[in-house]
């Protein structure tokens, strides 16, 4: 069983296998049930990730509060259009994890990654990447699993929660370890998994948890698109040969210190940041028809 | 390590928008529903931190009465629980507290009818996952994501052997026990997380052993 990254890499390169297989290996073990059983409920999980991924770029989702919905089908218009700087692959991966976060402002079904808030990222890369690289069905499921490895070191030695450790732990976490999966897909090493899921995480490092009048939509359906795309540079900085000095164990770590430092305000409360502006406390008072002068 | 499987971070599927405030709370919900064992008169329900704060924009109120209403987190019922509810002749109170409790993420829920009441705190600790840190006054710590027995028992020598020779008779595996109590020599708290789901019959000859008041079973 692995307790860190540095234990999960070097099981994977001791056993000449990938991070993915360590971690069903390990789910295994864990759960006494069977390699199909494993793989079968995770290929159910990809489909819902699949259906909302389909639901938010081909409908114009909107949330009960307003607030968001129809962005993702903005961008897919936009990327036909031919005229985008960022490039189609980015944006195919930016707008379906936008989708899946809209869906999921719009109480519709979704699976969490590792939170329901944090949804979008890893099935933002991964629906991208199914269109640039072809993956089997196989290969997908193994993305996730690949990401869930990576996902259950930060579950257990920090933290996936924003209440505890601010939007870092979930959006963070997320980027993190979708940027570990594009390596494994892409053919990188475990330890350039590694290297990845650090270069991410750093720079999400000190996120907060602010949402608008408390709900899972301003800024956490943007803050999804922008963990996609940093997954994907981070991973072609670590199979281009980059290192982080920082090694991921001590990011990992840093990230559960800021979190708990972090201020309430901060942390899921809707007290403070973005949902402390003038504009969101009118958004709120409008929203739950409540006068400002109350708050 | 309080994540063991790989679906606590790839999953649960469920109903938006927030796994700790919608998906935590339905699970928090349904552990006590499946604690009281039937349909409730009425529910009253605290809410304590970030739930307090933020439990409308989260549907955390529908969720938790989706689980009180013995939802899963991705049964789409959820979203009209409130009404569902009032349909059941469910007397429904919502309280936000004040109080700072331990975990950010923190729900009290009374359910009750003419025939009895419980009383639990639950947290939501991130991505989905719960834990049910005090039943009826006494601390203890449930994930909800294995069988359990609750067994309420005297304070008195011989109530563990006792228990685990039923267990053991019937070939079940204990993967976690915890034994706690009010006061010295009086009720007496045992909860056994188990590997498999525990037949009626095994209840039952628990329920028999002259130093057990009551027993609950939680399946999975």
């Amino acid at each position: 069983m692995f307790r860190n990254v540095a234990e999960l890499v070097e099981l994977a390169e001791a056993k000449n296998c990938k991070i993915s297989d360590i971690m069903i290996e390990q789910e295994m073990e864990i759960t006494g049930r069977t390699k199909d059983e494993i793989i079968s409920q995770m290929d159910r999980n990809l489909k819902v990730m699949e259906e909302a991924v389909e639901r938010g770029i081909t409908q114009d989702v909107k949330s009960h509060s307003g607030l968001t919905g129809g962005d993702a089908l903005l961008l897919q218009n936009y990327m036909k259009s031919g005229k985008s700087l960022s490039g189609e692959f980015m944006l195919d991966a930016v707008s379906k994890a936008i989708a899946t976060n809209e869906v999921n402002a719009a109480m519709g079904t979704i699976c969490a990654t590792p939170t329901a808030g944090s949804a979008g990222v890893v099935p933002g890369v991964l629906f991208a990447l199914k269109e640039k690289l072809n993956p089997t069905r196989e290969q997908m499921v193994a993305f996730l699993f690949a990401s869930g490895a990576f996902g259950f070191v930060v579950a257990n030695n920090a933290s996936i929660s924003g209440a505890a450790g601010g939007c870092q732990a979930e959006v963070g976490s997320a980027t993190g370890m979708a940027a570990a999966a594009v390596v494994e897909l892409a053919g990188g090493t475990p330890s350039q998994s590694a290297e990845a899921m650090a270069i991410a995480l750093k720079n999400m490092l000190g996120l907060v948890c602010d949402p608008v009048a408390g709900l899972v939509e301003v800024p956490c359906v943007k803050r999804n698109a922008m963990g996609a795309s940093n997954a994907i540079v981070a991973a072609d900085m670590a199979l281009a040969g980059i290192k982080s000095r920082i090694p991921c164990d001590e990011v990992i770590d840093a990230m559960y210190k800021i979190g708990q430092t972090m201020p309430t305000a901060l942390k899921e409360t809707a007290q403070g940041g973005l949902a402390a502006t003038p504009t969101a406390r009118e958004l709120e008072a409008k929203i739950f028809g409540i006068a400002l002068n109350k708050k | 390590m309080k994540y063991k499987s790989v679906f606590d971070i790839i999953g649960p599927v469920m109903i938006g928008p927030s796994s700790s405030h919608t998906a935590g709370a339905a699970r928090i919900g349904r552990v006590a529903r499946d604690l009281f064992g039937r349909k409730p008169d009425y529910a009253h329900i605290s809410f304590y931190g970030s739930f307090a704060k933020t439990y409308r924009g989260h549907g955390t109120d529908v969720a938790i009465v989706g689980g009180i209403l013995d939802f899963d987190t991705f049964d789409t019922r959820i979203v009209d629980a409130l009404s569902l509810a009032k349909e059941q002749n469910i007397e429904i109170k919502m309280t936000e507290e004040d109080a700072i409790t331990d975990h950010p993420n923190t729900a009290r829920i009374v359910l009750g009818d003419e025939h009895g009441q419980i009383e639990l705190v639950g947290i939501s600790i991130g991505g989905g996952k719960i834990e049910i840190t005090e039943l009826n006054g006494f601390d203890l710590q449930l994930s909800g994501e294995h069988p359990a027995l609750l067994i309420v028992h005297n304070d008195r020598y011989g109530a563990i052997a006792g228990v685990a020779n039923v267990l053991a008779k019937h070939q079940i595996n204990i993967g976690h026990m915890r034994v706690s109590r009010k006061e010295k020599g009086q009720e007496a708290l045992m909860i056994i997380e188990v590997d498999q789901n525990v037949h009626q019959v095994l209840v039952e000859e628990i329920e028999a052993l002259p130093i057990v008041q009551q027993v609950v079973k939680i399946n999975e």
